[in-house]
């Protein structure tokens, strides 16, 4: 069943992404097309086969030791920040 | 036609004194700026770091403590970090991105002596199949310029195609080293998942992405990877598994190599002159000592819609990180912080990125969930136990890397279903976590064509054996474009 437009909002809005109203109906046909093909693997028979995350069967996920590795280093990193002050990275205000 | 220098020749002639890492560096220079205009392979050139990496490898390599790779002209794909270079991932979004760390990858490289000579355009955030998604505008075919390269490694594969750099690093997470090389006739290799470090390699899709490698050969491919590949403490999936000598045996007799012909690879989508290549490089096999049989894994046409599940899935959560609060683009005079990340990411990314978060956010979201990611979960694991089966009774797989040769550019961008058909003999190796390369093995009509040849986890080495003994008997790899730069 091909997605409305409400829908196509509010997977947007759920995706924190804004689209120009003009190109919602290009991604209404095209996720409606991806939906409809993905849909082909509910004709796939999986009873009693477990869900694969991992591509390498059996192998656990490593831990580290818990030990400092990093040190302070945000002045390096905030130079990719977009807006910093006093060392503190700035957002509009959230709290009134 | 011309034939490509190796990075083999290249070691060999640097370690003897008979060419400088200068020369060599300063010529690739030049072959990238005149072509930089017709192919676009490159979003960022580092000319004057590159000149003075090649005076300290030239002193290296007189004094004879040079590294395996000393002297020898690579690039990166531009999703690698590179502490003090912009890493763009191809996207708006990074535009002005500089990393404050190299990636594992790019520290080993350079550990060893490879001279960086900058960053290679591709798919944006390696979502695509065709290079036409990049911010920095699309890369064209060296073969023919009205044909895509492939993606999303495409300025990767050009570059190597055209002679710009001996070899590229690249990534694969659905068929991006492969497709890419096989549509501009060099030789690539996508790792086992977990064989190289994907420490500083942007993120896709976590449980599918691995770095590998392109070049001009499969002992090309060798000599990269031996240096790339290893454990990495910072990588928490970097596989602890020794490291062989992939040069090591290379010229080893094939006898008694059991080859599986994948029979779902030659489906009516594959073009019968492509096919015409692939069973030609079969019977070579065969006529080398390789024992053939035809292999079937039934459940390998749900791969593509398995990983369309899969794939974005892992994206949406990736790519939340895109806030335009730490790094990466941010919109002009926020309203409010929804506002904020609203605008900065409908800015920063381009319509296929915001496509697959869509279409990743809807199958993780409630009431989807089950019916399409834990479903393509499910469908994984009977891809995977194909394969396991398979290798039960074979060493190594083959078939075409992909269903026709190099599209033309703007054919395939109206439907994005259409366009990610095109990885359909790919997918299934990174949904497997399986090494996989592609060859050349032909031509049709002028434009490459790639054999496939997969293994099980951890078989890098005979993949390599198999490819360097085929690339031994033919030349297809030694072919260049008429126009090249």
């Amino acid at each position: 069943m091909p997605l409305t437009r409400a829908q196509v909002e509010r997977i947007a809005h759920l995706c924190r992404l804004e689209l120009d109203p003009a190109e919602i109906p290009q991604f209404e046909h095209s996720l409606s097309r991806i939906i409809e093909f993905i849909g082909e693997l509910d004709r796939a028979d999986t009873a009693g086969v477990l869900p694969m995350a991992h591509p390498l069967p059996g192998l656990l996920q490593r831990l580290r030791p818990d030990a400092v590795t990093e040190q302070d280093e945000h002045a390096l990193l905030q130079q990719n920040a977009p807006a910093v002050a006093a060392g503190l990275y700035l957002v509009p205000k959230v709290i009134e | 036609m011309a034939e490509r220098p190796t990075l083999t020749q290249w070691v060999t002639d640097l370690r003897a004194g008979k060419v400088s890492s200068c020369e060599l560096v300063r010529a690739s220079l030049a072959r990238i700026e005149a072509s930089q205009a017709r192919l676009n392979a490159f979003v960022t050139v580092t000319a004057d770091e590159a000149m003075a990496q090649a005076e300290a490898a030239d002193r290296d390599l007189a004094a004879g403590r040079g590294g395996p790779l000393a002297g020898v002209p690579i690039a990166h794909k531009d999703l690698f970090c590179t502490a003090g270079v912009r890493t763009t991932c191809g996207s708006r979004m990074l535009e002005n991105f500089v990393a404050p760390y190299d990636a594992t990858v790019v520290a080993r490289l350079r550990a060893a002596g490879a001279v960086m000579l900058g960053k290679l355009n591709m798919d944006e955030f390696a979502m695509g199949s065709s290079n036409e998604t990049s911010h920095f505008g699309p890369v064209r075919n060296p073969w023919n310029t009205d044909r895509v390269p492939g993606g999303s490694s495409g300025g990767s594969a050009a570059a190597v195609a055209a002679g710009l750099v001996s070899a590229a690093t690249a990534t694969d997470t659905g068929g991006s080293i492969r497709q890419p090389a096989s549509f501009c006739g060099v030789t690539g290799i996508k790792p086992t998942y977990g064989r190289v470090s994907r420490y500083g390699m942007i993120a896709f899709a976590s449980s599918l992405d691995q770095g590998g490698v392109i070049a001009a050969s499969a002992e090309d491919c060798a000599r990269v990877l031996g240096v790339m590949a290893g454990f990495d403490p910072r990588d928490s999936t970097s596989v602890d598994v020794a490291v062989p000598d992939y040069l090591d045996a290379l010229d080893a007799p094939l006898a008694g190599i059991r080859i599986g012909v994948l029979r779902e690879f030659f489906d009516p989508g594959l073009d019968a002159r492509y096919e015409r290549c692939v069973r030609d490089a079969l019977a070579l096999f065969e006529r080398l000592g390789a024992r053939l049989r035809e292999v079937s894994l039934p459940n390998i046409p749900r791969s593509v819609p398995a990983y369309y599940v899969v794939a974005p899935a892992e994206c949406s959560s990736n790519l939340a990180r895109y806030d335009g609060v730490r790094f990466g683009h941010r919109c002009r005079e926020p309203r409010d912080l929804e506002d904020l990340y609203k605008r900065s990411r409908s800015e920063g990314f381009g319509a296929e990125v915001k496509r697959r978060i869509m279409t990743g956010t809807y199958v993780l979201s409630a009431g989807y969930y089950d019916a399409y990611y834990l479903k393509a979960q499910r469908v994984r694991r009977l891809i995977t136990a194909d394969f396991e089966r398979a290798f039960g009774a074979v060493d190594l797989l083959m078939g075409p890397t992909t269903p026709t040769t190099a599209f033309a550019l703007g054919a395939k961008s109206a439907d994005p279903v259409t366009m990610y058909l095109n990885d359909i003999y790919t997918i299934s190796a990174n949904l497997a976590g399986l090494p996989a390369m592609s060859v050349p093995c032909g031509f049709v009509e002028g434009l490459p064509a790639g054999l496939q040849i997969i293994g099980p986890h951890f078989a890098e080495q005979r993949l390599l054996h198999a490819a360097h003994r085929y690339q031994l008997e033919t030349d297809w790899h030694r072919r260049v474009p008429e126009r090249c730069p």
